[in-house]
Formats: C-alpha cells, structure tokens, sequence
C-alpha cells in the first residue's frame, strides 16, 4: 500500500531556479524508500516538502501534489501541525534542543497539550528503546541532551520524533557525521522501525542506500532520473545514468 | 636605500603606534580620574543617614532618601512599561518579520527614536502625558516618558539576543509540531533571556541616569515625603543633583560629592550586574 | 490542535505584530506633538523676528540665531576634539592592544558612555570651569570651550564603540593581504583597514556628533548660558547658550501655551528634524554598505 504519493511535482527556489521538475514517485508503507543521488539533485527539498518544513524555508512548491492517505498535504488549508507530528524528520546534523535529555523526549507532546507524567514517562521509555537508546540513557534522563555523545545524540534525535507517534518518519543524511558503529545502530533501528512505520532516507552515501533501501529512487538534477525496488536498482539499473552513479563512475 | 626605507618605516609605525597609546590614554584617564575622584570626594558624605533621611535646611543638610527611592521608582515604572513592549517589538523584528518596506521603516523608527535628544522626549510627555492626557506632572508621565526613550535601547538589544539563538532549533521545534510562538516561547526566549536581560538592564540604566526627560514631567524640586501615587511627582538622584550644584547657592561640597556617588553607584551598578549576567551566561551556553 | 492554544497563539501573535509597529507610532506621535505645540509659534512671531539674533523671552525677542550658533559652536569644538580621540582609541583597540588589554580598554570606555551627564556637568562646575578659568585666564570659565570638553567626553563612547564594531569586521584577510606583500602593521592601518571600515566609521562620527548636539543636562551647566552669536574665533572661550540647554532651562518657567512655550516646542521641533537627518543618513549609509556586501556575496 502507498502511504505517500507525490503526482507531477515541481519545486522552486525563490530565486526562481528549478529545484525538482515534474516528479512522480509512491512511496509504500511499511518499508525504507530511499532517495539518492549527487548533491544538489533535490532530495532534500523534497523531503522537507512531505511536511511541509519548506514553508520556512526558500523553497516553493509551483506545481503538483504530494497526497497522503489521500489529502493532499501541499493544500494552503492543511493543518501544518497535526501533519508535522504525523510525519516527523530527522537532520543531518543531530539537533538536540538545549533541554534534558527527558525534555527533549517530552517537547512535541508537551507542544500538542500532553501534561499526564504517566503519559510522557511512557512515551520517553517507548521511544528511546526503539530508538535503541534506553540503556546507555535510562539512569541520566535529567542531564542537559547536549552532554551526550554525537552518535547518542542523533539517536536521541530519532527518538524525539518517535516519541510524537509519527505515521512517517522522514531522514536527512542521518549518518553523515557518524562514526561506523554509530552509524550501524542508527541502521538496525531503521530496520526494527519499518515495520511499523514508513521511511523515508536520504542516505549519506550510495553504499548506505544499497544497504537499507527497500525501494530505491535516484535523482540527477532535479529530475527523477528512476525508482524501483532497492534490489533491481542497485543490482539492475534501467538507466545508463543510474548504473554509472551506482558503480561510481560520477558523484 | 632599501633598508633606509626599511627603517623609515618602522619609525613612522612606532611614532604612529605612540601617538595612538597617547590619545588612548588620553581618553582612558580622565574616565578613571572621574570615577575616582567621586568615590573620593563623596565617600565621606555616606553615611546611615545620608542614605535613609530626608533633606534638611533647604536640602544643606540630612540625607536623600527621597531621591534615592524617586529614581526606584522611575527606573521601575520605566521598566513596566518598556521591557514587554520592547521584548515583544524585538520578537516581531526576529522571528516574524520579513525584510520589506514596513520593516526597513520600523528599523529606521528606531534608529531615530535612539538618536532624539533626551531634552525633545521631555517635551513629547510634556505635551502628550502632562497636558493631553492630563497626568499631571507625575511619576507616571515621567516613566512613560522614560520607557519611550528606552524602548529603542532595548528593541536592538532583545533582537540582537534573538537572532543570536540558532535557527536549527527553531526548524527542529516546527518539525516536531510546535507552532511559532510555542517555538519561541519554549526554546528561543529562554535562550535569549541572558543576553536580553543585559540589554534590559543597560536600558534602565540610562534612564536612571537621565534628568532632561523628567524635568518637565515628574521631577520635583523640593518633596518632604516619598511619593505615593503614580500621580505625584517625585524628587529623582539625577535631577536632585543638578539642582543642589546649580539651583542652590551655598551647598556643602560634600553633599554634592555624596548624591554624585550615589547616583554613579546606583547606575554602575546596574552595569556591573547587566556584566556578570553577561559573562556567566556566556560560560553557560551550550552552542 | 486543541481550539484554546489556537485563539492563544492567535492573540500573542497579533499584540507582538502591534508591538512591532510601536517604534513607528511614537516617531509619529512624537512629531505631531512637536508640530501641534511647536507650530503656533510661527503664528505668534512674525517668521523674520524667529530667525533674528536676539533671544529675550521676557521682552518678547524670540530670535533663535544665537540659539543655533551656540549649539553650533559647541557641536563643533566638541567634535575637533572627540573625532581624534575616539577614532584613535577605537583603533588602538581594534588594532593595536593585545586581547587582554582590549578586554579592558572597551568596557571602560562604554563606563564613560553609562555615566549620566548631570553627574559630567557637575564636575565641569566644579572642577572643569574653575580650572579652565585659571588656565586661559578667562573672566569666566563657564564657556562654549567648557561645553565642548564636555560633550567630548558624551559623545567619544558612542565613536568608539561603533567604530571599533567597524574596524573589528573587516576581515582578517584584508590585513594579512596587505602584510604578505610588505605592509607594515601602521600602514596596513591606513591604507586597507580603515578604508575598508569607513562607512561604519562615518557613522560613528556621525551618530556621535549627533548624541552631541542633542545633549541637554551637561551642557547647560557649564556654557554658561549666555544668548549671543558666535562672532570672532574666541567665540569658544566666551559663554554660548545651546538649543537643548534653552529648552531645558526656560520651559519649567512659561505659561502653558504661551507664546514663550510655542517657541520651546519650535526649537524641539529643530532639534527633532536635525537628529532625524543625521539618522537617516547615517543609518542610509549603513544600508548602502549592507547592499554593497550582498551584492559580492551573491
């Protein structure tokens, strides 16, 4: 089942140069989609248009849509709130609000009116063992967030929008300042998530997108150059451009 | 001939460098030889009640109190009114205004409103507050007054403070569903409180230290009682200073010296507070 | 959403939108009161009686030359002398001093700026003038000349400071550019640093020069306040009345809507336009400087 589907979207800086062209892509529940390519290709406007963070930002979104469940989340009457918590994101580089590592957990409920210990200490337990923090931080709730290590942090990060009970999560090069181990938790996490959750993965690298994509959807220049399941794409590409990205031929 | 050169201009440096150290001290001395000689001179006029009697024999005599509390109350009353309103203008400038021509005129506004005379603001509360609003002079027209004069001081300081915080915070607070003014309220404000704390403080100090904008609006000669009303006027360190070295024939020196420590104490202290605030949330940071 | 956090969040948003306009309201209020107090004045006294040289309210002269030329002459002697000093100390800090001596030398010199001008006129009575008498060997020592030392003394912090900020954001690279190729540190100074900085620069003069003409407490202590027109060239040493001190001193006097009192309120008025010139082009200078650096930037 497609949890997201984006029909003939294009995308615009505000200075008026193209960011995507005409992109149509479906997205399936309950799997890793993963999009990838050089720099600059428009993957991350892309992801920050699924919930609608290129609001604040100097992306425009000229034509197309991008439906979720069906709703059409790019309408001006969508409420940016509730769908913010149903599709969370992650950054590159790990956030961690100058909070405790709790309220850091805590923050988006307490947003959405959440006041109920019960209720928060729950969440905090239940989003940190998935995202397999809970041991390292279960004694140390109370110290500030930042006091953790980098690789704890961004998985402190993914626990925060865990914490908000998202239907989606969306992921910017999650890994990219990780060290190997770090980045290898982050990855098991993701393969425990996608059960229950749909995934979307900017990877830092095309090794990191052939290891955790279920479906594969490679951009060049603002344009949706193929997407297929992860396996066809990395094992057999149907565009020449693909095939020469995946065995690093350009990057 | 190159290294005549040479030499040529290394002596012109160290005579350009010794002339610059010259005028610095030049500058810097006279700040010192001031704050000095005040402590100097007024030390001996403090006293238990110097600081807590009311003026006697024509103000010759006894102590300030009332000036000392007029100023309390003014710096407050300045603070009530200016510190919302500035604080609020300052998150309208950082966090939702977009640069067009409304904004470069707010910034303009402001700008002037930093660069008006102190005497042309007695005059605005004079005419607004005193008269047509009929207030009276008062230490309510007076801290109006005050607060309008302020308000630019601690717009620039509050937006500064804001725009100091990093944006990720705000865009990781958007994403995870906060509306902007929960965003603001729960990660920006709180990390910009230090720095706005500062530029509050710096504000009211110079309030504290300002004479022309009350003289006509709520500063009182001569008062044998603390006001007790935001419709009196009252007696302020600064005014009453002018007063006893200009208004007075005959006014103990030490008297003078006393009311000028205390006014410098009062507003360098604020300083020194608006400092260590500074200094300690610095170490404090965690970006 | 839950309905009473939207309505919340809708009335903060519109009191922080409201309070964003303020500092435009009070520009405007601030001008209209000037103009409503201020204009009568032109309908009480004949335009040419306003600009001629005498000033004596109580025979009804309201000439406010001697005004303007006090004020000039003050403005001016108090800009000869805190031009070389504030610049010069706000490069031998931005320049010169090690950092722990810079961590010194600019707070003090922002104490200067914190310290209430009343407290400066009071010395200048009794420290300044005396000593100045004797000094120059003058029949008073409540001068223009005192004035100016004083007005120095207010509006160096405000030089320094803007135009050390200045000189402080030229980049490093500027100066390491001009040492690779033989520069000396004094001449690095002088051929690229200050150039670089110097719209940042003339705003600082200006803006201090500006705190100096609208000056009130200090300057009506120790000029001495003696209406006549800046003549000869020892003006300076000769006792000088400014705007703000004339304000200051005669409006706690007047009758409330008074003739005396229009003419207060003109002066204001003066003052009020003079400072909005000197702003706006000060902070039209900040904004060409800004738009030249987007325009390299992008």
């Amino acid at each position: 089942m497609n949890k997201l589907i984006i029909q003939n979207l294009s995308l615009q800086y505000s200075d008026g140069t193209e960011s995507l062209r005409d992109i149509s892509l479906n997205i399936p529940s309950n799997a890793i989609t993963v999009l990838f390519g050089p720099a600059g290709g428009g993957k991350s406007s892309l992801l920050r248009c699924l919930n609608r963070l290129n609001d604040l930002t100097e992306v425009r979104v000229v034509s197309g849509k991008v439906l979720l469940e069906g709703e059409n989340i790019l309408d001006p009457n969508t409420d940016v709130i509730a769908l913010r918590r149903k599709v969370g994101m992650v950054f590159a580089r790990p956030v961690v609000l100058p909070l405790t590592i709790r309220g850091n957990l805590t923050y988006g409920l307490e947003l959405a009116g959440e006041q109920r210990k019960s209720r928060l200490d729950e969440a905090v337990e239940r989003s940190l063992k998935l995202a397999a923090l809970w041991d390292e931080v279960k004694e140390r709730l109370g110290e500030p967030g930042i006091a953790l290590s980098g690789g704890q942090q961004q998985r402190l990060c993914l626990a925060r929008v865990l914490a908000n009970q998202p239907e989606v999560i969306l992921l910017d090069e999650p890994t990219s300042g990780l060290d190997p181990l770090s980045t290898a938790k982050v990855e098991e996490a993701l393969q425990v998530l996608k059960q229950d959750y749909t995934i979307v993965l900017v990877p830092h690298s095309v090794q990191q997108a052939a290891r955790t994509a279920d479906y594969a959807a490679f951009f060049l220049q603002g344009e949706l150059v193929e997407w297929a399941e992860g396996k066809e794409i990395f094992t057999n590409p149907q565009n020449k451009r693909t095939e020469d990205y995946v065995e690093g031929r350009f990057g | 001939m190159k290294s005549s050169m040479h030499i040529n201009q290394n002596l012109s440096q160290r005579l350009g460098f010794s002339l610059l150290s010259l005028v610095m001290l030049i500058t810097v001395i006279p700040i010192l030889a001031v704050i000095v000689y005040i402590i100097l001179q007024g030390a001996p006029a403090i006293s238990w009640e110097f600081l807590s009697g009311f003026p006697r024999d024509g103000m010759r005599q006894g102590g300030i109190l009332p000036a000392i509390v007029g100023t309390f109350y003014l710096t407050l009353g300045t603070a009530i009114f200016s510190v919302p309103l500035g604080i609020a203008a300052a998150i309208y400038l950082a966090e939702y205004a977009r640069e067009n021509v409304v904004t470069r005129l707010i910034r303009i506004a402001i700008i002037n409103l930093a660069g008006i005379p102190s005497v042309v603001y007695g005059l605005f509360g004079l005419g607004l507050f005193v008269f047509f609003l009929k207030f009276g002079t008062s230490l309510l027209a007076a801290s109006l007054t005050l607060s309008i004069m302020t308000l630019p001081v601690i717009i620039s300081a509050a937006e500064e403070a804001l725009r100091a915080v990093p944006q990720a915070f705000r865009t990781v607070s958007i994403s995870l569903g906060g509306t902007r003014w929960q965003t603001i309220r729960r990660i920006v404000l709180p990390q910009a409180l230090p720095g706005i704390i500062t530029g509050v403080i710096l504000g009211l100090e110079r309030a504290a230290g300002e004479t022309a904008p009350i003289l006509f609006t709520g500063a009182a000669f001569f008062l044998p009682r603390l006001p007790n009303s935001p419709f009196d006027a009252t007696m302020a360190l600064p005014y009453h200073l002018f007063v006893i070295s200009t208004q007075v024939p005959e006014m103990p020196f030490q008297i003078q010296y006393g009311t000028a420590l205390v006014l410098i104490a009062f507003v360098l202290g604020m300083n020194l507070i608006a400092t260590v605030i500074r200094s300690r949330a610095r170490a404090k940071r965690q970006w | 959403m839950d309905k009473s956090l939207d309505w919340r969040e809708y009335v903060i948003t519109r009191a922080i939108k409201a309070s964003g306009y303020s500092a435009i309201l009070f520009v405007g209020l601030i001008f209209i009161f000037l103009l409503r107090e201020g204009l009568p004045a032109l309908a009480d006294v004949p335009p040419g009686d306003l600009l001629s040289t005498r000033w004596y309210p109580i025979e009804n002269y309201f000439g406010i030359l001697p005004l303007l030329s006090g004020s000039l002459v003050v403005t001016l002697g108090a800009a000869l002398i805190a031009m070389p000093l504030g610049l010069g100390s706000a490069i031998f800090i931005a320049e010169i001093a090690p950092r722990w001596l810079r961590e010194i030398l600019k707070p003090l010199v922002e104490l200067l700026g914190g310290l209430p001008s009343v407290v400066l006129g009071f010395l200048g009575i009794l420290v300044l003038s005396p000593n100045l008498r004797t000094l120059l060997d003058l029949p008073t020592g409540l001068t223009a000349l005192a004035g100016s030392l004083l007005l120095a003394a207010i509006a160096i912090p405000t030089i320094v400071s803007i135009a050390e900020d200045a000189l402080d954001s030229v980049p490093q690279s500027y100066r390491e550019g001009a040492l690779a190729v033989g520069a000396t540190r004094w001449q690095t100074i002088w051929r690229v640093t200050l150039p670089a900085a110097r719209s940042g620069v003339l705003t600082a003069i200006m803006l201090g020069i500006g705190r100096a003409l609208g000056e009130t407490m200090a300057v009506m202590m120790v000029t001495g306040n003696a209406p006549v027109i800046a003549t000869r060239w020892n003006s300076l040493f000769m006792p000088a009345r400014t705007m703000t001190a004339t304000i200051a001193a005669e409006m706690g006097e007047v009758a409330n809507a008074s003739t005396h009192y229009h003419v207060l309120f003109f002066i204001g008025l003066v003052l009020f336009l003079i400072s909005l010139a000197v702003n706006v082009a000060a902070s039209s200078v900040v904004f060409r400087q800004k738009k030249r650096a987007e325009r390299i930037l992008s």
